[in-house]
């Protein structure tokens, strides 16, 4: 008689990041006849989605969400969970430090193995966590001393298995239990990414995901200069999801530490950008067509011409003699500035946030 | 029909996703759904053009069926039948 015990297949959370390994790592598995969910970590930095939203540049390009992608083409479920406050802790206060921006990670990823071992998705719990990590890969996150600091500080232990690399490894629960093959598991390592690329075209895989410098805005050398600029302007680092969003859009120049200015750079961030209005003193141009302007601090009068002649420097009339700007206040009172647009060289490039 | 009782396929309940961008009206949608039960019908209303794409991917992730995509002049409007 067979054993229904036995039988019953074991499940796993596979995170995904909407990326070809963790893609790559949720085939494996998946194949080995693994009941494998997936599960995606929305932290409010994620590169996915937003700016797809918000910018116009590339809307030639499917306007797709990359996790939810991978997981129609798996077959398997995808749970997109909403962490954005927990979060805060990792990037505020990341106990194994940033790596070459204001990127937590170690912190992170022990983060996300955590939540993902312990997501309570149909009032049942997962036998093991996969993830796509590769050795070598990152320099902060995925290295050899660092795959077993994931594993012990997440609570997963051997309940953490990197499919791409697990010959690299000891083995983990899922193989010594014969829940997964072993053998049918990967030894990559490094930053060559060939050997994914022939997994991904053995799978039959194409037009996958392989986002540059990784999924996450906190990575970006220009997007964490922001986050510290808006630290330092506040004297408290803080954040709420309202300012991690603005800090995506539009140029940032800060003429003084009490105020900046955030300037669309087009339509969908113009678009974006309006709907703070009612929070921010906020400015557009009357006489030419040019972007919305919100001023983020407490400017005085004499620093609104100043900022009315930076928003005229960056509409259609940036050329003329004088641009008419309308100065609109929470309030909702508004005055008409008119101004001579900033010229290229009196804008110091000092004032440009984050670079 | 009985008293109370909604039409097959008109909604039960409504999510007001207005001003959320991606992937946040998914992650409600998804929330509100668990809260469900099978056949109930639920109605998305949401300004992000990311959801045309989105919402329907989930959908047939879950297999719940998408009854009405609708694109409107400020806003877009789906009604799901949780599977």
């Amino acid at each position: 008689m067979r054993n229904e015990t036995v039988n019953v297949p074991k499940r796993a959370a596979a995170l995904i990041s909407g990326g070809l390994d963790s893609m790559l790592a949720a085939k494996v598995v998946l194949d080995q006849g693994v009941d494998v969910e997936g599960i995606n970590f929305f932290t409010g930095f994620c590169v996915e989605g937003h700016t797809h939203a918000i910018r116009k540049r590339g809307r030639s390009r499917e306007k797709r969400n990359n996790a939810l992608w991978v997981a129609e083409q798996l077959g398997i479920k995808l749970h997109i969970v909403d962490v954005i406050d927990e979060y805060k802790d990792i990037v505020l206060n990341p106990k194994h430090g940033y790596g070459a921006n204001l990127n937590p990670c170690l912190d992170c990823k022990i983060f996300m193995v955590n939540k993902a071992l312990t997501q309570d998705v149909l009032d049942r719990g997962f036998d093991f966590v996969i993830t796509g990590e590769v050795i070598g890969q990152r320099p902060k996150s995925q290295r050899a001393d660092t795959m077993p600091v994931i594993a012990r500080e997440s609570g997963a232990g051997d309940r953490l298995l990197r499919p791409l690399c697990a010959l690299n490894l000891p083995p983990t629960l899922p193989e010594r239990e014969g829940w997964v093959d072993r053998d049918q598991l990967f030894g990559f390592h490094g930053r060559d990414r060939k050997p994914q690329m022939a997994l991904a075209e053995s799978f039959g895989f194409s037009d996958y995901a392989q986002p540059a410098g990784g999924c996450c805005f906190l990575t970006d050398e220009r997007y964490a200069g922001k986050l510290a600029d808006l630290w330092d302007a506040r004297g408290v680092r803080d954040y709420d999801f309202d300012d991690i969003m603005l800090l995506k859009v539009g140029r940032h120049i800060r003429p003084a530490p009490h105020y900046k200015l955030i300037v669309g750079r087009e339509e969908g961030e113009n678009n974006f950008l309006a709907g703070y209005r009612r929070r921010f003193v906020h400015l557009d141009t009357v006489s030419h067509t040019g972007p919305l302007t919100l001023i983020d601090g407490e400017p005085t009068d004499a620093d609104l011409v100043l900022a009315a002649r930076i928003a005229a420097r960056y509409s259609q009339g940036r050329t003329a003699a004088e641009v008419s700007v309308n100065v609109h206040r929470p309030s909702g009172v508004s005055a008409e500035l008119r101004v001579a647009p900033m010229l290229p060289t009196e804008l110091n490039p000092a004032w440009h946030v984050g670079g | 029909m009985k008293g109370s009782q909604k039409p097959h396929g008109a909604p039960t309940t409504r999510l007001d996703a207005r001003g959320l961008l991606c992937p946040l009206p998914v992650i409600r949608t998804q929330d509100r759904v668990r809260m469900l039960k099978v056949g109930d019908v639920l109605e998305v209303v949401a300004t992000d053009p990311g959801v045309l794409h989105d919402i329907p991917a989930w959908c047939r992730v879950h297999g719940h069926r998408l009854l009405v995509t609708e694109q409107r002049a400020d806003d877009f409007r789906f009604h799901i039948e949780v599977a």
